[in-house]
């Protein structure tokens, strides 16, 4: 302890010279593991697995603040949001999320989360820096994926068993409409210049994109891989470029990620990747996608510029969802 | 499809719809939202009455004491589909509700019937073959659209099938195939058959019969259950002598649906050779060990309405109230006609937390689903198994597929 104290300060020199003598600053891809309620942290440039932490039960959604200075992280079976601090991987505090939740999404504010409670039927709005719950929204069935407006006016929650995608008014917390798409909505992402509405549906098969002022449906994406049977192609976690050029769809049992065009909607490519492929992240300069292979317990890292897999990393068991973390 | 399909804006499958809360937002959205979803607006509400009928049938004596049939089965099902429609419906408009009459064994179902198809002609029957035959058959019933949540007898689905009568639960003929296919991936080909003795042991049995000859199994040696002892205390001395004198054999196989003798067999065979079909490896539409694609989720719903987990007529109660509840979704409709014709569509499909989307069959009316291979604490394996293949659709592998169908109603 004295030692540690005495050499405290010669430490912190050394790694700031070292990460300063390091051309590229690498970040971090945090990977949720499932069932085995840890976090793998894999090192950007390295790309091993460099940390692992533990957290509350069943994590699943997992992201950072804007300024990356904490990570929140849905403890599903703990009913908590975990607030954790990156440095130490400590968790500061836990906020009220209502039961189960599973999946969330960040206000552009900093300061509301949005959160999915799958088994209430409920999506939960909390102040972070008051950790109070500032408002219950009554959805459908098993809500999952959510999303929001990059002007952070409309947050969206699907709900798996309901079939839809909510619009929710993120000024009055009021449902503004209620979109169905096809079955068991899974994740929704808006364009990163707020016109359009993704929507991934498992059972169904399909992404659905909506145009954001009419709400109608613009497109409806299929899927189809040689070899692989219909049904097993189910649409999960999906993220697009910022520059409005990619979509990388998780098929889940399909063991692929379909790359779609942002423009035309038409599928690009599969890329084959682990077993049961849920979620996707991208790194910062969004060269590199990362997905999480639920069943085979390992991240296939994808190069965005070739479209290619060039690395497989194992982490936990059932890695769910990804989020990356720039070099500090 | 790959690809893409271009819709129009106000496609009926996909219609925007909208929950109005408060008159500002009429004022703020009503216009465009109109336009865009054609949808009825808030009084223009939807009621949707679904009746369950069910015939209590008389306790039968097994010789564990250890379980009794839930009170509520099948109609705890039928209570969370209504629930888990409400959730949804309300955010459209329409609201489900459950008509429900219990009849006592002795009692007058046919009446019963009558009197619940005056109410509403959207039932659930939760009874024997002949009751569902018997009401289906009632002139009240001609236009109404019955769902059999409870019989997996396999007549229904052939000779016997009645264009008013569809089939949520699986028919023998599938449970059948599903543990055939589990064998047959595991080269386990060769099978000793213990046949129970109540009437639905030998209907299971003539559908492995029926199976094991599809898959090229054997059944090198087959008894019918003969014993009237308490085999509490004599399984250990009566069970292997009685299973002796079969060849040899990969799988032993029992059919004891109520559950009275079968549960003696595990663990005291002559030679140690697994047990399946109604204990050990159990082919089943539901159970509570069933928990993956999002499963959970349905099994924590279902325990904390009812108090206990769910069984497979309580499965099958729930997605036939899903069933009719999609199919109100999607058609806006409550006309029993528009429902079955949609629910008998290739547009229809229902997420049943089994991982494949379900649908009927249009040949008879049975919902195709995968089926479970469990034994009490896990899913074994899940039929249609990889390999088995089929031109349309592979969960067609298990039971009556199109080209052997009988039935000529539909």
């Amino acid at each position: 302890m004295h030692l540690l104290q005495y050499y405290r300060p010669f430490a912190t020199a050394l790694m700031l010279s070292l990460a300063s003598s390091t051309a590229f600053a690498a970040g971090e891809i945090w990977v949720s593991n499932e069932k085995d309620n840890t976090i793998s942290v894999i090192d950007e440039q390295s790309l091993d697995v460099v940390r692992t932490i533990q957290v509350g039960e069943r994590p699943r959604g997992i992201t950072f603040s804007k300024d990356h200075s904490v990570l929140y992280l849905c403890a599903s079976d703990s009913d908590t949001v975990q607030v954790i601090d990156p440095e130490s991987g400590e968790v500061l505090n836990e906020l009220p999320s209502g039961e189960d939740p599973e999946q969330f999404i960040l206000h552009p504010d900093n300061r509301h989360l949005y959160i999915a409670n799958e088994d209430d039927a409920i999506t939960t709005v909390v102040d972070v820096e008051s950790r109070k719950v500032v408002a219950q929204i009554d959805v459908g069935v098993e809500p999952e994926g959510m999303a929001v407006s990059p002007d952070g006016k409309i947050v969206i929650t699907t709900s798996e068993s309901s079939n839809m995608a909510h619009w929710i008014d993120t000024e009055t917390h009021e449902l503004i409409a209620n979109t169905l798409v096809d079955q068991r909505p899974r994740h929704a992402r808006f364009t990163a210049d707020g016109s359009k509405l993704w929507v991934s549906s498992e059972i169904g098969g399909t992404v659905t994109v909506f145009d954001v002022e009419s709400r109608s449906e613009k497109a409806k994406i299929g899927f189809e891989i040689k070899g692989v049977r219909p049904d097993r192609v189910q649409p999960v976690g999906f993220e697009l470029t910022s520059d409005g050029k990619y979509a990388f769809v998780a098929l889940g049992p399909a063991n692929h990620v379909a790359v779609v065009d942002q423009q035309t909607y038409e599928v690009l490519d599969y890329i084959l990747v682990g077993r049961r492929v849920w979620h996707v992240a991208f790194n910062g300069d969004e060269s590199l996608l990362f997905t999480t292979n639920g069943v085979s317990g390992d991240i296939t890292v994808i190069d965005v510029a070739k479209l290619a897999p060039t690395k497989t990393i194992k982490v936990g068991r059932f890695p769910w969802g990804a989020a990356y973390r720039p070099n500090q | 499809m790959p690809g893409t399909s271009k819709s129009e804006p106000a496609s009926l499958k996909h219609v925007a719809s909208l929950l109005w809360r408060w008159p500002s937002a009429i004022a703020c959205f009503g216009m465009s939202l109109l336009l865009v979803s054609g949808q009825p607006a808030a009084g223009a509400d939807l009621e949707v009455t679904i009746g369950y009928l069910e015939r209590l049938q008389p306790p039968v004596p097994v010789l564990s004491n250890l379980e009794t049939t839930p009170v509520d089965q099948g109609l705890a099902g039928a209570e969370l589909g209504v629930a888990d429609s409400n959730k949804s419906g309300k955010f459209l408009g329409q609201h489900f509700s459950l008509d429900k009459r219990i009849v006592e064994h002795e009692g007058d179902l046919l009446g019963a019937a009558r009197e619940l198809l005056g109410a509403t002609k959207l039932l659930l029957l939760n009874m024997t073959s002949e009751d569902l035959l018997a009401v289906a058959d009632l002139p009240e019933a001609k236009s109404a659209l019955l769902i059999n949540v409870s019989e997996g007898d396999v007549a229904l689905r052939d000779r016997s099938c009645r264009q008013n009568l569809l089939h949520t639960i699986p028919s023998r003929a599938m449970l059948a195939d599903a543990l055939s296919q589990f064998a047959v991936q595991k080269k386990w080909t060769r099978w000793a058959l213990v046949e129970g003795p109540q009437p639905e042991d030998k209907a299971f049995a003539e559908a492995l019969d029926k199976s094991t000859e599809k898959f090229d199994i054997d059944i090198r040696g087959r008894k019918v259950w003969g014993f009237g002892a308490d085999m509490r205390r004599n399984a250990a001395q009566e069970v292997p002598l009685f299973v002796q004198s079969f060849p040899e054999h990969d799988l032993l196989v029992v059919t004891d649906e109520r559950g009275d003798f079968g549960r003696y067999l595990l663990y005291n065979g002559w030679i140690p050779r697994p047990v399946a079909g109604s204990e050990g490896l159990r082919p089943d539409a539901w159970s509570s060990a069933v928990e993956q694609h999002g499963a959970a989720q349905l099994q924590r719903r279902f325990t904390g309405a009812a108090g206990r987990s769910m069984r497979s007529i309580d499965y099958a109660s729930w997605a036939a109230v899903r069933a009719i509840g999609e199919a109100v979704t999607q058609t806006k409709s409550n006309d029993p006609a528009v429902l079955r014709a949609y629910i008998l569509s290739d547009d229809f499909e229902l997420a049943g937390y089994k991982g494949r989307k379900l649908s009927f069959r249009p040949w008879n009316g049975q919902l195709r689903q995968p089926i479970p291979l469990m034994h009490p604490r896990a899913v074994v394996a899940q039929a249609p198994l990889e390999g088995f293949l089929h031109q349309s659709n592979e969960m067609d592998t298990l039971g009556i597929d199109q080209p052997e169908s009988r039935c000529t109603s539909f």
